[in-house]
């Protein structure tokens, strides 16, 4: 496997024939998987639930600074595939996951590699708005505190307040932070969430279908929030609206029954989809 | 029914189908409803029933018949040497004294039988409450006083008209004689009924007028706060264990359906486990609320498991993802959100078995719990006894004495569980709102 990965890291390009020999799946992922500059590489991943096989050989990459969409009919994996990538799939029974995961070439599925740090290196958006029933500080203050990132009160103080800043909700927020989480609108929860993980600094942020729970405002603003956090971080949104995969991401991967069809150029994909079956989804034939 | 609609010759509307089902519908769901209904009147009925013959017979336990007699301390009797010696005083012969006082009120009885029977008006238990009158002020000494002195429990129950006056002599406990000298007393203000401290200040005893609830309620209270100590921790931590932690395989649903049937095995059954183990093999000394606690705790277990799996289980699994997700060990997420969440639900439960486990006689029964214990406990391995076996021992006793307190005692016992049922319901509120 570590062969394959220096040789995809040299050609930098699509997958060449040898490759393809090796996995044992045959399906050929259209378009360039890979990238110049990757965060995480993905290298025929397979995800079994049980006997029943989720993901079949998936490889690709996150570019840094770069906002990766995800879409696809429902049941095609793309969560399943997200929720690989900061191993949250180690909570589900039966799960398995194969092939090769890397985190700025560490390889995230290694025996000795404890996922708990992991996960606070690849931060998590969940699809439905999850803030802890504490309060708002507290929410934002809890990974920092359980990591020891801050020093003293002060620092922590700051470090809510820059992390809710970015996250665009400093000023709804600031004269109630010691209000519950649960008390806010559903916008402002799925904005809390972020603040909470980018308040432990991750370098990659997983977003399941963040906006599927929140009304046209709130998501233009999440939206617009995750075009910020793009120069800071990578990220990865699962989405069901290929409108959001247009306006929010760089590149666009399409899944389909747990084969990854198509990776490309978000513009790309939507204007000129090389695979029949990329095409069919975005045209609106199926999915 | 729809025929009609079936056969196609005039092919009827769905909504003629619904009304004309519509009136059988709503007949059956009044048949329910009233059904309902008298199931909850039927349940209440009862309650009320038991709640108003528990109360109507022992409501009068929480008052005791006291004679004033003037009792002449002679100090030639309590102190003869004039040391004021607390040993000396501690043990004179009080009942000598008393039973003088009272031959002074009635001089005519002179004969010896009648001497005796005079003397039977006083409670065998009289002279220890003198005795400690004079020993907290001993310059009482060489005095007459008017002492309140606690009748005899045959006596109490004539005052509280527990005795049927009309009956034949030779079938009561107090003959005609004695009913007089009772009367006239009586008649002098000399009678007087007065609140029970004695039932809630002593132990257990044979004499009904002696007897309290003092010890069978330090013991539940020794017993219950053991059993807490233990079940409560064993019962969450499994709990935590079997929901969160433990792999799903065979083996965790054997012990699964394992716990299950615990839950349902006769609580007897655990008191000859108790009995076998704790005791006979471990040696744990018998009747003690240790050995209960012990017992109860077995007990109570599958209750507090089953109660905070499902606790545990009613928390959202996003609320374990959220915390995953910023980088919680398994453990962190348990203890600083899952639990936290699940607290109220393993509390309510936890209460629950507590209450049952104070109502619980069976299984003490077989541990050595239904010794006559007159001493009223002071720590967890000191032999006791517990509310509902005192029940159980006065209700098996022939005075009549022992009926009132046998209700007066179940009265208490309900108040516990009344209280703690309370307690589980506020406890859930309580928590409820950060939610």
């Amino acid at each position: 496997m570590n062969t394959m990965v220096e040789v995809m890291d040299k050609a930098s390009g699509a997958i060449s024939s040898a490759d393809l020999a090796n996995s044992e799946h045959s399906r050929v992922t259209v378009g360039e998987v890979t990238v110049a500059d990757p965060r995480m590489t993905c290298r025929g991943v397979d995800v079994w639930y049980g006997s029943k096989q989720a993901i079949k050989g998936v490889t690709l990459d996150i570019g840094k600074n770069e906002v990766l969409s995800m879409i696809g009919p429902s049941g095609c994996g793309k969560s399943t595939f997200l929720r690989c990538l900061n191993r949250m799939n180690d909570t589900i029974d039966g799960c398995r996951v194969t092939g090769a995961i890397r985190l700025d070439g560490m390889d995230i599925y290694d025996k000795g590699l404890d996922p708990v740090p992991l996960r606070a290196q690849v931060g998590m958006v969940f699809q439905k708005p999850n803030p802890f029933p504490k309060s708002i500080y507290e929410n934002v203050a809890y990974g920092p505190r359980i990591h020891g990132l801050t020093n003293n009160k002060a620092e922590l103080d700051e470090l809510v307040e820059t992390s809710l800043r970015k996250a665009g909700l400093w000023n709804e927020v600031k004269d109630r932070l010691d209000q519950p989480g649960t008390g806010l609108s559903g916008g402002q929860q799925q904005r809390l969430c972020i603040a909470r993980t980018i308040a432990v600094s991750p370098e990659v942020i997983l977003m399941d279908e963040p906006c599927s729970a929140l009304d046209p405002i709130a998501t233009a603003i999440v939206e617009e929030l995750i075009d910020e956090l793009r120069a800071n971080y990578s990220i990865a949104i699962v989405t069901h609206s290929m409108q959001q995969a247009a306006r929010v991401s760089q590149r666009t991967a399409y899944f389909h029954l747990g084969d990854l069809i198509e990776v490309g150029e978000t513009n790309e994909i939507f204007t000129n989809p090389q695979h029949r079956l990329t095409e069919d989804y975005i045209t609106g034939r199926f999915g | 029914m729809n025929s009609q609609a079936s056969t196609g010759a005039q092919p009827r509307r769905a909504i003629d189908v619904v009304n004309a089902s519509l009136k059988r519908r709503y007949a059956k769901e009044r048949r329910f409803r009233l059904l309902g209904a008298t199931a909850v009147a039927l349940g209440l009925a009862f309650v009320v029933l038991l709640f108003a013959d528990i109360i109507g017979k022992g409501y009068t336990a929480f008052q005791q018949t006291y004679i004033q007699i003037p009792v002449t301390l002679s100090a030639a009797e309590i102190d003869p040497k004039g040391t004021q010696d607390p040993d000396a005083i501690a043990h004179a012969n009080y009942m000598a004294l008393i039973r003088e006082g009272l031959r002074g009120l009635f001089p005519e009885v002179t004969q010896r039988s009648d001497k005796r029977r005079l003397n039977a008006l006083i409670s065998v238990g009289a002279p220890q409450f003198v005795r400690d009158r004079v020993l907290a002020d001993p310059a009482l000494i060489g005095t007459t006083q008017a002492l309140w002195i606690l009748a005899d429990d045959d006596i109490d129950m004539l005052v509280k008209g527990n005795i049927d006056r009309a009956a034949p002599e030779d079938s009561r406990r107090v003959n005609d004689q004695v009913i007089g000298w009772v009367d006239r007393l009586a008649e002098q203000g000399r009678v007087q009924k007065r609140f029970n401290t004695i039932f809630f200040t002593h132990g257990t005893s044979r004499e009904p007028e002696l007897a309290g609830i003092a010890g069978a309620l330090m013991g539940s209270f020794y017993t219950l706060l053991l059993t807490l100590i233990l079940s409560f921790p064993i019962g969450v931590g499994a709990a935590l264990y079997l929901e969160e932690f433990a792999p799903k395989n065979r083996w965790t649903d054997l012990i699964e359906v394992n716990i299950n049937n615990l839950a349902a095995v006769p609580s007897i059954v655990f008191g000859l486990l108790g009995l076998a183990v704790f005791i006979g093999f471990f040696g744990v000394p018998r009747s003690t609320p240790l050995v209960a606690a012990m017992v109860l705790t077995l007990m109570t277990l599958p209750t507090v498991i089953i109660s905070s799996r499902a606790a545990l289980k009613s928390v959202p699994p996003s609320i374990r993802e959220a915390a995953l997700g910023v980088g919680a060990s398994p453990l962190q997420t348990q203890f600083h959100h899952v639990l936290p969440l699940a607290m109220p639900g393993m509390l309510t439960g936890t209460i629950l078995g507590m209450a049952q486990a104070l109502g619980e006689t069976a299984p003490l029964l077989m541990i050595g719990m239904i010794a006559f214990i007159v001493d009223v406990p002071g720590g967890f391995t000191d032999s006791a006894t517990v509310l509902p076996v005192q029940i159980f021992l006065w209700a098996d006793s022939p005075e009549r004495g022992f009926v009132e307190r046998t209700s007066a005692a179940i009265m208490v016992l309900l108040a516990f569980l009344f209280l703690m049922n309370l307690a589980a319901v506020l406890l859930r509120r309580r928590f409820e709102r950060r939610w």
